[in-house]
């Protein structure tokens, strides 16, 4: 039984590609429960199986069975063994927890709601980069190089498309390129209803939230092409809220930038790609737009959308 | 207390027809007496069901193709919220009320409940609050999930969202009236000689039930309350767009939510506690543990729901304390799981519909169990969240436990209710085939989700639509299993065997008194003979292994 728990907690094979080092740690964590899932699942349902097979009464027999009302070592044994697994389940989650940066005060502090007339200070408190205690998700994980040089992205949660702003280029786009083995941050928000972050292959997920500002610091470790899901409820085309997330050679990654920002520079008209307010204030007139379609991300940036 | 038992004896005929008899129209009507009352939330619960159960197939049949071709989005989105709210304050929740109204009384020795009026009251505003939630079809129901998180809930359909909000705070008002008369009657109405470590843990289950109704559901009113002022006065409390705190919302609402969830699963707990001892012929395992492991579940469920929220605003350090409180309560309900195993292991089983529906019940429940321990790790958790994986851990939670045990239940009690017995034959097809339909339908939702399926979709990626058929066609075994069910119930109505008062062989009270029961349930002072899982030991002659004073003192200090 043992032999078969531990096997299958390593090769349940239900778990796509692990795209970072944080989903990898993540994973670990979940084939170490699978393990010990599949050994308690085996137990009690052997029992029961067992029971119901051995136990049966037989026909025209009224007697009862032996009168045991209970073990109280037995009770013992199996109120302590759950209480032990938790907790190591409980300090192995955490330590896996603080390692994807869940606990970087950066991160990890919330200041609460921002105010809507921050915005019209001209820069969102939130966006402070001198203010600690800035906003929710995950962080910067400890010991890493994570805060040395990540490529800072914007995300705007809108019904139903997700907007990334690369502040360094100031590209917009409805997908997101990012180069691979570079730490990434995003800060998101929302303009209508609350989304959620959601990259599969990176096991990490984040509320954005109209009003409030999360963040999510990973650091891609595979090349590839990944889906960006929206997965909390936004709406009757929630279903539809999807994006890529392209990993790419930093080669590949510079021509993308260069492809884009020149793209942008020539359209004259389409002068938001530098407009230094922040991303809420001129993503304004889209929001009362709640079906914003390709056409309306055609107009943001006309040249990458397929 | 000495007890004596005495076996194999003929049972007795039933009762000569002396007693005021019930009417079929006491059965309409506004009855004060718990026994109609548990029938009428009983029978309102089933029909919910099947409507809720509907709806669950409308969804299903759209998810067996990718794309939103059967049902348009935005009704599916009106479908997931209106079967999320049925299944849940219309269908078990009631069903719970619905044991508990029927067997408190009976279970303690006792007339009736201590409030029959407010008991009355609480029933009739079931079924318009469930109208109430039905007319909502009518001009666009609520599509903001059951959850209806703010801002959408705000900006998805101001009618639709405000008659939810109403039938809630309806039936969430009658399941407090519920839980005030189930207290009472609980610690005050039970018979001299029954001190509260000698009721049916059925009665100790509802105790912790009714405990988080009371804790859980006023603050559930208040957020309702305060969402409908932002829908319908403009005000934000939750809205961002006026500086509200949409998060708050969600606090407010897990809070009351997430005891929902033991609100929901604890009656059947209790109801599973007095299936497994009388079908294996064994007493309880572990009487206190289970009594008490009920108590811990009531507690700890009201400082675990912000594990809803770990991929939501919720700081790192209120993630790291509710992934610690969320796990701790596995070991409560794993000593439960222990003692039913413990409970039916060298009994003699008699494999009959009402016990492999307990049986079904542990298996699937385990599963549930098992995930939710899984889901109580943040950083697993921050994965999964919000997809399928979670889809199907609540219903093996809610599904494989609770309506399990609750059809466990019927089975069970159907000879005291109606007097007659089911037929077994179909029982057991019902189970099979909802056993078989239920883990079908479900069990390929964790790959689903932990493959990036997100849940509340009407449109999906196309590499997931061969587990989405599999689902489907699970659920189509599903909706079948309740037509030997209904069918079963009719037929055995009018023409199942005759009950006898105790065609099990039990020892609670309910099974003293004659099947149904008389007006007011025992024709003189019931005599508690034995404790209620005093199985196994015969004609022996056994003492309270209390002192009586001793057991005073606890009821008084429990009181």
């Amino acid at each position: 039984m043992t032999l078969i728990s531990l096997w299958y907690g390593q090769n349940h094979g239900l778990l796509p590609v692990a795209a970072s080092n944080d989903a990898g740690d993540v994973d670990q964590l979940f084939n170490f429960m699978m393990t010990i899932a599949t050994g308690l699942f085996l137990l009690v349902e052997g029992v029961l199986v067992y029971s119901v097979i051995k136990f049966r009464r037989q026909k025209g027999d009224t007697t009862d069975g032996p009168p045991i009302e209970g073990n109280v070592p037995l009770e013992i044994v199996w109120t302590a063994i759950p209480t032990v697994i938790v907790f190591i389940l409980s300090i192995y989650s955490f330590e896996i927890y603080n390692r994807m940066g869940g606990l970087d005060p950066m991160a990890a502090g919330d200041s609460g709601p921002q105010m809507a007339h921050a915005h019209h200070h001209g820069q969102l408190v939130a966006l402070d980069p001198d203010q600690k205690n800035i906003a929710l998700g995950l962080g910067i994980s400890p010991d890493s190089e994570q805060g040395a040089n990540p490529l800072e992205i914007k995300v705007n949660g809108i019904q139903y498309a997700w907007i990334f702003t690369y502040p360094e280029t100031g590209i917009i786009s409805g997908e997101i390129h990012i180069p691979v083995d570079r730490p990434v941050a995003l800060n998101m928000t929302a303009t209508d209803v609350i989304h959620a972050f959601w990259l599969p292959e990176f096991r990490i997920k984040q509320d954005v939230i109209p009003g409030r500002e999360t963040k999510l610091v990973f650091t891609p470790n595979k090349i590839g092409q990944y889906p960006v899901i929206c997965a909390e409820l936004c709406g009757a085309y929630h279903g539809g809220m999807k994006t890529q997330l392209y990993v790419q050679s930093e080669a590949d990654y510079l021509a993308w930038v260069q492809e884009n920002t020149v793209a942008t520079e020539d359209e004259s008209t389409q002068s938001v790609a530098m407009n230094p307010a922040p991303n809420a204030e001129f993503l304004a007139p889209y929001a009362s737009d709640i079906g914003v379609n390709r056409d309306t991300l055609a107009q943001l940036k006309p040249t990458e959308i397929r | 207390m000495s007890t004596t038992i005495e076996r194999n004896a003929p049972i007795a005929p039933p009762e000569q027809e002396q007693h005021p008899q019930r009417k079929w129209q006491d059965y309409f009507g506004f009855s004060t007496d718990h026994k109609v009352i548990g029938i009428q939330y009983l029978v309102t619960a089933f029909f919910f069901y099947f409507i809720g159960g509907a709806l669950a197939e409308v969804m299903r049949t759209e998810l067996s193709t990718p794309s939103p071709d059967f049902v348009q989005p935005e009704f599916y989105n009106q479908l997931l919220t209106m079967h999320g709210t049925i299944m849940l304050f219309l269908w078990i929740i009631p069903a719970g009320a619905a044991f508990a109204n029927y067997l408190i009384p009976l279970m303690i020795g006792a007339e009736d409940m201590a409030f029959p009026r407010l008991n009355a009251v609480a029933f009739w505003m079931i079924p318009p609050g469930g109208i109430l939630l039905m007319s909502s079809f009518f001009n666009g129901a609520p599509q903001a999930g059951w959850t209806s998180y703010p801002p959408l809930s705000l900006v998805s359909g101001k009618s639709g969202e405000e008659i939810w909000i109403l039938s809630i705070l309806l039936l969430g008002t009658s399941s407090m009236f519920g839980a005030i008369n189930f207290v009472t009657t609980i610690l005050l109405m039970r018979m001299p000689d029954m001190d509260i470590h000698s009721m049916p843990l059925f009665c100790w289950s509802m105790l912790a039930t009714s405990g988080l109704i009371l804790i859980g559901t006023p603050v559930l009113g208040a957020a309702l309350i305060l969402l409908s002022f932002d829908l319908l006065a403009g005000t934000a409390f939750f809205n961002p767009a006026g500086g509200g705190d949409p998060i708050v919302y969600q606090h407010m609402f897990w809070f009351y939510s997430h005891p929902a969830v033991y609100i929901m699963i604890l009656p059947f707990f209790g109801a599973i506690s007095e299936i497994l001892p009388v079908h294996a012929r064994k007493p309880i395992f572990g009487y206190r543990a289970i009594a008490y492991s009920s108590l811990a579940i009531s507690f700890l469920g009201l400082i675990v729901w912000a594990h809803h929220m770990f991929s939501s605003g919720t700081p790192g350090w209120l993630r790291m304390f509710f992934m610690a409180t969320t796990m701790i309560i596995a070991v409560p309900t794993g000593i439960k799981v222990f003692s039913w195993c413990a409970t039916i292991w060298g009994g003699k089983l008699s494999l009959n519909s009402a016990f492999i529906f307990a049986v079904g019940f542990l298996s699937s429940f385990l599963i549930g169990g098992l995930s939710g321990v899984m889901l109580a790790s943040v950083p697993f958790d921050i994965h999964v969240h919000d997809t399928y994986f979670i889809v199907a851990h609540f219903h093996y939670v809610l599904f494989g436990g609770s309506v399990f045990g609750l059809f466990g239940a019927v089975y069970h009690w159907f000879p005291k209710m109606t007097g007659r017995m089911v037929n077994e034959t179909l029982g057991r097809i019902h189970f099979a085939m909802t056993f078989i339909g239920f883990n079908i339908t479900f069990l390929p939702m964790h790959q689903l989700g932990l493959q990036g399926m997100n849940r509340r979709i009407a449109l999906y990626d196309p590499q997931f639509q061969t587990l989405n058929i599999v689902c489907t066609i699970g659920s189509y075994i599903l909706a079948l299993s309740s037509f030997p069910f209904i069918f079963n119930i009719l037929w055995s109505l009018y023409k199942g065997e005759k009950a006898a008062r105790n065609p099990w062989r039990a020892l609670t009270l309910e099974w003293q008194t004659a099947s149904p029961p008389i007006i007011e349930n025992f024709e003189e002072a019931p005599v508690l003979w034995a404790g209620p899982y005093d199985y196994g030991i015969d004609t022996e002659s056994v003492d309270g292994n209390e002192d009586v004073e001793d057991m005073l003192a606890e009821v008084t200090a429990e009181g």
